[in-house]
């Protein structure tokens, strides 16, 4: 099926949303994933649902990284298993065995699982165009001309209009990372990873990047997202997952893990994390509404659902038409 | 141009800028610590720049313009290099046909080798040992011995194996046969032994720009699903090729002088031909002089396409290309074209 701007208006009230095939449900079981003898994940249990929004916490070297890593099969994992709906990633399981994918497969796995990265990683030799037309028209077979056309419309969502034929190192940080997330978009997953988005920005550019990924939150995609940023964790967040040391020491929304965090690394942690930044920015007041987005919060035990993408979800200007195969169902 | 604050007579005559320059700042300064209300905003755009000076660079380009005056005045004035004789034989036929010969042998040997060269990097980085091991043996040989070497090796096979067969081997079936000795001729030796002695320098050239690619761009690549061939040919080499293409425009400028080797087989490039004429006339100076001449050309050349090719490959690397030398010969020329009103005559 397809849908378009035009058809019948879903909210987050309807009982029986069809639109679940724009996010993927991601479950992690019992992974464990070591590098030599060193044990870096040890046992991730994690149901992540379709079109929620997880921010991953916790400090440096607990693995956070790794674990996003496994979720596209960057990393294998030692031991365990992940599925995106259903389908185990990496592996095709036959009862008790799991065969190894052929690298073809699980190629085409990773179209449905974008990922940006902390250092951006954009192709330096391609323009901002080149960068995000490349993956459709590699991976997917996608015409030049319609990658390309894409491309644009996806650069103008993330409010790069003017920079379609710049090269990545005449962009600054901000935008190098914005260009990195319709590269990432381009090839409409179900899933998007973040692996430390803003770490590598200056501050005064962190914000143009979390307004893409907050706008990216209308859209219902299933984000998962590994930051710092404990004030934007606690305004798009469906559920905060805090790790330490490989584990899980706990999760649930934002207003429990973070204002009543039941374990004692976890306040540490926060602790930290707080001293350190808030003493920059003043009040990120815990308990009032975020600022830009009017839309009620989702109820705390119930993760966010997909809605349907209005015609400005995605777009940070308002004006912009969101481009009609964004709307569409994702590749069969 | 407007007046300026340091008049340019003054720069010109002090053969020292600074003490004009630190004048100029210093009745700035002055102008900047008086009172705010009663001065008038010190106008900036009056402020002028002047150019730091190098009097060792003038020195040295002095020194060494001389010396090219006095090498060149004796290349010119000293009758021994008998530069009638280079004229008459610069563009004869045979010099010519010979040099065709040089020019074909370099793109055949270099497509070859860079060809060559390229699968056997692609190879040495591969995941699987074996793959890996058989190109480092490659190059290991094809390094280790001595060019003349290979060269006559590959013309003397017929000498080691008498016919190539190609067939099914205990049947009767065979699909090619031949005399080695007809099949090899000068031109197929000099290709292969040239060719795949290149291939082995090719690689190791080709693999260290691979790996000059920041890891990155693969995992960002295969992160988007992008299949293997596409992030080799589209993602990583084109960012090798600017580690690559100063040693490989080395290696081509070495390979073309290198054809002349091929003169032991008695295949007439241009090198040879050269050593026929000047076996017969005994004109030995001016004729190596036809033949360096020519070489300069080719090089010349090629350092042309190098830099054109070099500028491509840079986009994207650097923030802004430099002009090129026509670009900034046509800057020059826009920038003289309109009569300067305000320019000091
Ligand atoms: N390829 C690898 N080989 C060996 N050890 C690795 C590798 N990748 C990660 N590690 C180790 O795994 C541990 C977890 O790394 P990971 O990058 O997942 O941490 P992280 O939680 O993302 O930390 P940070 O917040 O600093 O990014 C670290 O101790 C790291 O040294
Ligand atoms: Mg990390």
């Amino acid at each position: 099926m397809s849908l378009h701007p035009g058809t019948a208006p879903h909210t987050d009230t309807d009982p029986h949303p069809d639109t679940a095939s724009l996010g993927g449900l991601v479950e992690i079981r019992g992974v464990h994933k070591s590098f030599g003898d060193l044990e870096v994940l040890r046992g991730i249990d994690l149901r992540i649902d379709p079109g929620s929004v997880t921010v991953i916490l916790g400090p440096s070297g607990s693995g956070k990284s790794t674990l996003l890593r496994t979720i596209n099969h960057l990393e294998p994992v030692s031991q365990g298993l992940i599925s995106v709906d259903g389908e185990v990633i990496g592996y095709r399981r036959e009862g008790e065995l799991l065969h190894e994918l052929h690298e073809k497969e699980v190629l085409r796995q990773r179209t449905s699982i974008g990922m940006v990265f902390q250092s951006f990683n954009l192709f330096a030799h391609m323009t901002a165009v080149g960068n995000v037309a490349e993956a459709p028209r590699r991976a997917l077979g996608v015409p030049r001309r319609e990658a390309e056309a894409r491309a644009r419309e996806l650069l103008t969502l993330v409010g790069l209009s003017d920079k379609f034929d710049v090269y990545p190192r005449q962009l600054s940080g901000g935008q190098q990372q914005r260009v990195a997330i319709a590269r990432a978009l381009a090839l409409r997953p179900k899933v998007l990873l973040f692996d430390e988005p803003t770490s590598a920005l200056d501050p005064e550019l962190v914000e143009e990047v979390l307004a893409v990924i907050r706008s990216l939150t209308r859209a219902g995609t299933t984000l998962v997202i590994v930051t710092h940023e404990i004030s934007f964790a606690r305004d798009v967040a469906d559920t905060v997952v805090f790790m330490d040391q490989g584990r899980i020491v706990e999760q649930g929304p934002p207003a429990e893990v973070l204002d009543r965090p039941r374990h004692e690394r976890t306040r540490a942690f926060l602790q930290r994390v707080r001293t350190g930044a808030e003493a920059a920015d003043e009040d990120p007041a815990p308990t009032s509404p975020p600022p830009v987005e009017p839309s009620p919060a989702p109820p705390a035990d119930a993760p966010r659902r997909p809605s349907h993408p209005s015609a400005t979800a995605l777009a940070l200007d308002p004006t912009t038409p969101l481009p009609r195969y964004l709307t569409e169902d994702h590749q069969s | 141009m407007t007046s300026s604050v340091v008049s340019p007579e003054t720069t010109q005559r002090t053969p020292t800028a600074t003490p004009a320059a630190g004048h100029a700042t210093a009745t700035g300064h002055h102008e900047m610590s008086c009172p705010p209300p009663a001065a008038p905003p010190e106008d900036l755009s009056r402020l002028r720049v002047v150019p730091a000076r190098h009097p060792g660079r003038v020195v040295l380009a002095v020194g060494v313009g001389l010396l090219v005056a006095v090498v060149l005045y004796s290349f010119v004035t000293n009758p021994r290099w008998e530069w009638g004789v280079v004229a008459q034989w610069f563009f004869a036929e045979s010099i010519i046909r010979g040099l065709l010969e040089t020019l074909k042998l370099t793109v055949m040997a270099g497509a070859v080798g860079f060809g060559l060269g390229l699968a056997l990097a692609l190879m040495r980085l591969s995941k699987s040992g074996l793959i890996s091991s058989v190109s480092w043996t490659f190059s290991w040989i094809f390094r280790s011995t001595p060019l003349l070497v290979q060269l006559l090796l590959w013309y003397n096979l017929g000498y080691l194996y008498e016919r190539i067969t190609l067939g099914i081997p205990l049947t009767e079936i065979t699909f090619f046969d031949a005399r080695t000795s007809d099949l090899m001729t000068p031109m197929l030796a000099a290709v292969l032994g040239l060719g795949l002695h290149q291939a082995a320098y090719a690689a190791e050239l080709i693999r260290g720009g691979i790996l000059s690619v920041d890891q990155g761009q693969l995992e960002a690549a295969s992160a988007l699903g992008i299949p293997a061939r596409d992030r080799s040919l589209r993602i990583v080499l084109p960012q090798a090729m600017r580690a690559i293409l100063p040693t490989a425009f080395n290696e081509i400028i070495g390979l073309v002088k290198g054809t002349s080797i091929v003169y032991v087989l008695a295949h007439a490039e241009l090198f040879f031909t050269i050593q026929l004429i000047y076996g017969r006339t005994q004109q030995v100076l001016p004729m190596l002089l036809v033949a360096t001449l020519w070489y300069v050309v080719i090089t010349s050349a090629l350092s042309v396409g190098q830099y054109y090719i070099e500028r491509h490959y840079s986009k994207g690397a650097v923030r802004t290309l430099p002009p090129t030398p026509l670009q900034k010969a046509r800057a020059r020329l826009a920038r003289l074209r309109p009569t300067p009103t305000g320019a000091p005559a």
